[in-house]
């Protein structure tokens, strides 16, 4: 089995977890997908530490950011496939 | 893994079985704290019990520091108690309550005595109960007389990834042992709350989580917050990769893995339908939730963490497990389970969830956890409202 950097839980997940202590721009990234154990790879954009969320694809402003197969918020800025999903640019539908 | 059908527990007179042994001295008020400190101090073997609460307090609040109370009491955990109040009638209906288990219980009051007297009056019953305790043994009991709560904290992504979902798998592997189960942190399933509510497992158990957490969330919008920034998720979450309260709900709601709740319970409730899983309407706070959970009489608690709590309970064990290798390399005084395997797919779920089981059953049968190991004693009251 080939190293995991990255892993999501459900196939219709917009974004992935990072699992190594971070990736790096540009590094080629192997993602493996909990619910049907299928493996994907994607290539990153920004630094992005331990814990923290890559973008799978492109997402525009008001998308919805799914994991868990769920909604856990909205797009405020838009991102590009690769980037990093945090607080910047993800908020609460909540609040 | 074949689960293993018994643990060495202590067997208390009402049935129930603990899978400690303390004598603890229980303040009614946060006045009385210094007279059972100092009861403590004198007699080995004892834990004093102090907290900031329990005057002038009124209504379903006063309501709920004596469930706290007296729950704590009562708690199989406990051999025995001593209760001290600053009045004599609050402490009576504590003690009246502890002593329908059967367990020794008595009570003293500060009034017109002084601390000094009352401390000497109580360090006899103290040292009598302390040795009394002494002689108990831990006999064979079945896996059903384990009470299991749960509550996360300093949650990230790893949490919902995999500790979690680890505690989950040996609910999913327990359950079906007549194993006593309770999640609660109403706050944390913001996000979550429609998924939870089907995990009821008659319709009243739906209808009563509904109702539970739509007064909760009335009561945020009551109060102003209009938002919980900095508190749901916290700055810990946040540094821990972990964005929104909705993505830290389904993180949390790993926990209960495929089972099923039959009841919803008030804070510090005890259970009366029977095995399963049970949700308790807690903060999220995490020695808040705990200390309700062990008033409710569960027994042992598990609790993953992602970015490193510490938390502690006096009377209730809490296995810390992690699946965040950082926080397993540099807090591992506080972990109990490394589950960080996980991650790099060297471990899967399963196996997570047999290496918990065992741990679990190592500190039912006596084991300290890191916690009781470093001294946590983390007993703190829920307060609904302000005193009169």
């Amino acid at each position: 089995m080939s190293k995991t950097d990255i892993i999501i839980h459900d196939e219709k997940d917009n974004v992935g977890v990072v699992v190594i202590e971070k990736i790096t721009p540009e590094q080629d990234c192997s993602c493996w997908i909990m619910e049907n154990d299928k493996s994907v790879s994607i290539q990153s954009k920004d630094e992005i530490p331990l814990g923290h969320k890559i973008a799978m694809a492109d997402l525009n402003e008001g998308d919805t950011i799914l994991k868990y197969g769920h909604d856990i918020g909205k797009v405020v800025k838009n991102i590009k496939k690769g980037e990093h999903v945090h607080v910047h640019n993800v908020k609460t539908k909540k609040w | 893994m074949e689960i293993p059908e018994s643990f060495l527990g202590y067997k208390r007179e009402n049935g129930r079985a603990g899978t400690r042994n303390h004598v603890i001295i229980l303040p009614v008020d946060d006045i009385s704290n210094a007279c059972a400190e100092a009861v403590a101090n004198n007699i080995k073997g004892t834990i004093a019990l102090p907290h900031s609460y329990g005057r002038l307090q009124f209504g379903a609040d006063l309501e709920l520091h004596f469930r706290t109370m007296i729950g704590t009491g009562k708690n199989p955990n406990v051999a025995a108690v001593i209760v001290i109040g600053i009045e004599p009638k609050w402490t009576k209906r504590i003690v009246d309550a502890i002593a329908t288990t059967g367990k020794p219980v008595e009570g003293f009051s500060i009034e017109g005595v002084g601390d000094i007297d009352t401390i000497a009056k109580v360090s006899k019953k103290a040292q009598e109960f302390s040795m009394w305790a002494s002689e108990k043994q831990r006999e064979e009991c079945p896996m059903s007389d384990l009470w299991i709560s749960v509550k996360c904290g300093e949650s990230d992504t790893t949490s919902g990834l995999a500790s979690n979902p680890t505690v989950g798998n040996l609910m999913d592997k327990l359950e079906p042992l007549g194993v006593h189960l309770c999640f609660g942190e109403t706050s944390e399933l913001t996000g979550a709350e429609t998924v939870c509510e089907k995990r009821g497992k008659t319709p009243e158990a739906q209808a009563k989580f509904k109702k539970t957490w739509n007064d909760y969330n009335d009561f945020i919008l009551k109060e102003a917050t209009d938002d919980l920034s900095e508190s749901q998720p916290t700055a810990g979450n946040i540094a821990g990769g972990l964005t929104t309260i909705e993505e830290k709900a389904f993180g949390n709601f790993q926990k209960i893995g495929g089972c099923q709740f039959i009841d919803v319970l008030e804070p510090a409730e005890e259970p009366t339908k029977g095995a399963g899983l049970y949700f308790m309407d807690t903060s999220s706070a995490a020695a808040e939730c705990v200390t309700l959970q062990a008033a409710g009489g569960f027994n042992i608690h598990l609790f993953p963490t992602g970015q490193g709590n510490i938390i502690g309970n006096p009377i209730e064990p809490v296995i810390k497990l992690t699946a965040n290798p950082l926080t397993a390399k540099t807090m591992s005084e506080h972990i109990d389970v490394d589950v960080s395997k996980i991650l790099s797919r060297e471990m899967n779920l399963s196996q997570a969830g047999d290496e918990l089981i065992k741990s679990t059953l190592r500190v039912a049968n006596g084991r300290l956890t890191c916690a009781e190991a470093l001294g946590h004693k983390e007993f703190v009251m829920t307060k609904l409202y302000r005193s009169a």
